[in-house]
């Protein structure tokens, strides 16, 4: 039973710094450093929109900023996959169902899914980079006939390191979605590609003056990406992606996620490429 | 009736804007040709004497490592081109090259090319140009994969 | 030079030996007053009772990375300028604990804060100062999220302001139009005039709150010769600013500088300290720790200053973004008088000069902006044979 005590009058906390309890409903390993948490909300349901975060918090260990990746229209359950790299999210990698982790959110601005109706939508992802992404997927084909041409482009490390991968099976047999998936290199039991992931931008078929793209990944990937898919005719404005600072509030006190004069938890994380490609521009910003 | 391959060939990016009696010179030293999946292409060290334009399919360069086998470093399909090492001596493979699925191409006689170049400079710095291209964009894919930004750190 | 332009306050004048009332009534009002004290070689804000603990004869002389207490001639109270520490350490503490929580099994329970907001009367707020709180206002509260902690330590807070008779030897409040005269939102402002035979304020009521405190002390009316003296003797600091900088452009100056060759000459002599960020009014960054004890079973949320110039600051993904020295003075440099704009609509600099005074080695923000002005239009950048772009 999650019980949190109604806050004394005589000095509020800061509210939203204060995390909300959920329960682990399920913990489901992913590959070897990748988990997903499904997360029960406490108190009705949790909305968000593709491409929020939220700051998760392990009791006594610490906090992290991580992408929700659930669908935006099952509001009783918050999905969060993450990748065990330092102290907190390896801590976390140890969870089961049954525990509890705290949460505050959802922060950020979001992928234009909706917002796009009308348009043909290329998706690119790098690695833990289809996480945030998958809502946006979601949304995209719950509402299918209000698209254009879909593509999506996922590139990961080595086979292993696949995310989703009986869902991309799923979405790569559809008839009306173009998957193309490549890695890195690869074990000679590997049947598919193998290569950057921009080498798979020529292959997708899409009207690049209509068209809407979402890229995440790691920095240098989303740079060579965007340049390719701008070669290919995709308007630098129809560009979107999302970045990356340290954070440790999430709601623009700390001023760590600051990216030039924008802060990426509350002004970001997603942009339109537009909007930072100055910035994207210059070294150590 | 003998199927030119010229209408495929003029069709190809790799060959597009080549002047039409190079266009011949090249037609002339192609040839069709089938592999099964599975099938070993060309194996690291042999003697370099063709490269193919892939019409269809999927070949996968690898390299054998002693305590990993073989590692698939690239993957090529439908229009991309295979193998520069027929230009560059000592002409020798420096991978291998296997078949993932039924891939048909066109293979072109290298060695038979070499000569033509040797012997027409406009030819050769055609094809020069276009292999650079190719090139570059193998190494660009390759650079960016040596830093291997999936990794946690 | 008359720079009154807004209509002027409600204004009367007390003596200075009334100082010791209006201490007195904010203390039976229920404010713990803090003000300027001599402490340990240096004028900081403390808890002060009577105008006796006040700096009386004292004054600084502050250099490029050099601060000396030295005696006046004379029996000023406020005869100094600014402080090491500014009065962001008591509206947003260095640290402040955010919550606490126990754990029992999978059952959570949030421990209430037993600590409340205390309610401070600021006692000689510089203007420079008043208007690095305004800053700071805006940072905490105009937000899209509110620092509840902030609001109730602010919406307590009273503000006795002290306009400036003699400008510091690091000061530019006037390049930053934030002073020697305040001129945003306090409850009551005083300046100091001392003549051959009368040593007395005037008093302006900023607030209702101002004018309910003012009421009680003994006072007179304000002549048209009062007037005149307070704003001679606040021109006179105008007139003396140790500092100056042209702020035309400034924004778009550092906006197209981020290879200018100064900040490579800059960096070989900052040492990433992070006096700068401390002393500093403005600068508001913090840090989040969670921390627990031995059990595991309690945890709390810390909330710390923290400063751009670490490296830790910009960890991410096994590497500091701005890993160079060039990088985070750069960071720091172009948010105050750059990126701040975007933020917030304002400057986040309000030439209160405190980190040339306090950084050990001397940077003086002026001068920077100064010699990134002149490189520029010598073209000289990093970039070498290249236009600054």
């Amino acid at each position: 039973m999650i019980k949190t005590e109604e806050k004394t009058t005589a000095s509020p906390a800061i509210t939203e710094m204060t995390p909300i309890w959920f329960r682990i409903k399920r913990m489901q390993k992913e590959t070897h450093d990748t988990f997903t948490l499904d997360l029960e909300p406490p108190n009705g349901g949790f909305s968000f929109a593709p491409g929020q975060f939220n700051m998760l918090y392990m009791f006594g260990v610490g906090e992290v900023p991580i992408s929700i990746s659930g669908d935006t229209s099952q509001r009783n359950v918050l999905i969060h996959t993450i990748r065990a790299v330092g102290s907190v999210t390896k801590a976390m990698q140890r969870l089961k169902k049954g525990d509890h982790v705290g949460v505050r959110g959802p922060f950020g601005t979001h992928w234009p899914a909706e917002e796009s109706a009308g348009n043909d939508i290329v998706i690119v992802a790098g690695g833990i980079g289809l996480a945030p992404l998958r809502p946006s997927i979601y949304h995209i084909l719950a509402h299918r006939e209000k698209y254009g041409r879909i593509v999506l482009l996922y590139g990961a490390r080595t086979p292993k390191d696949i995310l989703f991968r009986k869902e991309l099976e799923g979405w790569r047999s559809r008839f009306d979605m173009e998957v193309f998936v490549t890695v890195d290199r690869a074990h000679t039991d590997w049947k598919g590609n193998v290569g950057v992931v921009t080498t798979l931008i020529p292959r997708s078929h899409f009207e690049p003056t209509n068209t809407v793209a979402m890229v995440c990944g790691p920095e240098i990937m989303m740079r060579f990406t965007v340049q390719d898919l701008h070669k290919r005719g995709i308007p630098f404005e129809n560009i979107y992606m999302s970045m990356e600072r340290n954070m440790k509030c999430g709601i623009g006190f700390c001023g760590h996620c600051q990216y030039g004069p924008s802060f990426i938890c509350k002004d970001g994380p997603v942009y339109p490429y537009p909007a930072i490609k100055e910035l994207f521009a210059k070294r150590e910003i | 009736m003998m199927e030119t391959l010229e209408p495929i060939l003029i069709e190809h990016p790799f060959l597009k804007g080549l002047d039409p009696k190079h266009i011949q010179l090249i037609t002339g030293c192609a040839s069709n040709i089938r592999f099964d999946a599975g099938q070993i292409i060309f194996r690291e060290g042999e003697e370099a004497d063709q490269f193919y334009i892939i019409r269809q399919g999927k070949v996968a360069l690898q390299i054998y490592t002693p305590t990993h086998g073989s590692i698939i470093i690239d993957t090529l399909t439908d229009q991309d081109v295979l193998g520069w090492s027929w230009l560059i001596p000592p002409y020798q493979w420096r991978f291998d090259a296997v078949a993932i699925e039924l891939t048909r191409a066109i293979a072109l006689d290298g060695k038979c090319l070499r000569t033509k170049c040797e012997a027409d400079h406009d030819l050769g710095y055609e094809l020069l140009k276009r292999f650079s291209s190719i090139v570059d964009e193998r190494l660009e894919s390759t650079r960016i994969r040596l830093l291997d930004v999936y990794d946690k750190d | 030079m008359n720079s009154i332009e807004k209509e002027r306050p409600a204004a009367g004048i007390i003596d200075r030996s009334q100082i010791d009332a209006l201490l007195a009534i904010l203390q039976k009002r229920g404010y713990s007053v803090i003000g300027p004290r001599v402490h340990e070689g240096a004028i900081t804000y403390k808890s002060i009772t009577s105008s006796a603990d006040l700096p009386i004869g004292w004054k600084e002389e502050q250099r490029a990375g050099s601060y000396r207490l030295t005696k006046r001639n004379d029996e000023t109270l406020f005869g100094f300028n600014t402080t090491p520490q500014s009065w962001k350490q008591f509206l947003h503490p260095p640290v402040s604990k955010l919550w606490q929580s126990e754990k029992n099994g999978q059952r959570y329970t949030e421990i209430p804060r037993s600590d409340k907001p205390v309610k401070y009367a600021f006692f000689g707020v510089r203007p420079c100062d008043l208007a690095a709180i305004s800053i700071l206002d805006t940072v905490f509260l105009k937000g899209p999220y509110t620092d509840t902690n902030y609001r109730s330590q602010r919406n307590s807070a009273f503000t006795v302001v002290v306009n400036c008779n003699q400008a510091g030897g690091t000061c530019f409040c006037a390049s930053m139009n934030t002073g020697p005269r305040a001129s945003g939102q306090f409850d009551l402002a005083l300046t100091e005039i001392l003549q051959a035979r009368r040593h007395y304020f005037l008093v302006e009521i900023g607030s209702a709150a101002g004018a309910e405190i003012i009421k009680d002390v003994p006072h007179g009316t304000a002549t048209e010769a009062d007037l005149t003296a307070a704003d001679n003797a606040v021109n006179n600091a105008r007139d003396r600013m140790g500092r100056s900088v042209d702020t035309s452009d400034l924004q778009s100056l550092l906006y197209r500088n981020t290879d200018n060759k100064r900040w490579a000459e800059t960096a070989k002599r900052c040492m990433t300290c992070t006096n700068c960020t401390m002393v500093c009014p403005t600068c508001f960054c913090t840090t989040i720790e969670d921390v627990t004890d031995l059990t595991g079973k309690q945890a709390e949320r810390l909330r710390k200053w923290d400063s751009c110039f670490t490296m830790e600051f910009s960890y991410i993904h096994g590497g500091s973004i701005r890993s160079s020295v060039i990088a985070r003075y750069r960071q720091w440099l172009t948010h105050k008088f750059a990126y701040w704009q975007d933020q917030f609509g304002t400057y986040g600099c309000v030439g209160c000069g405190r980190c040339i005074t306090w950084c050990p080695v001397g940077i003086d923000v002026t001068e920077e902006i100064q010699c990134i002005r002149k490189y520029e239009q010598t073209n000289q950048s990093t970039i070498s044979s290249k236009e600054n772009r």
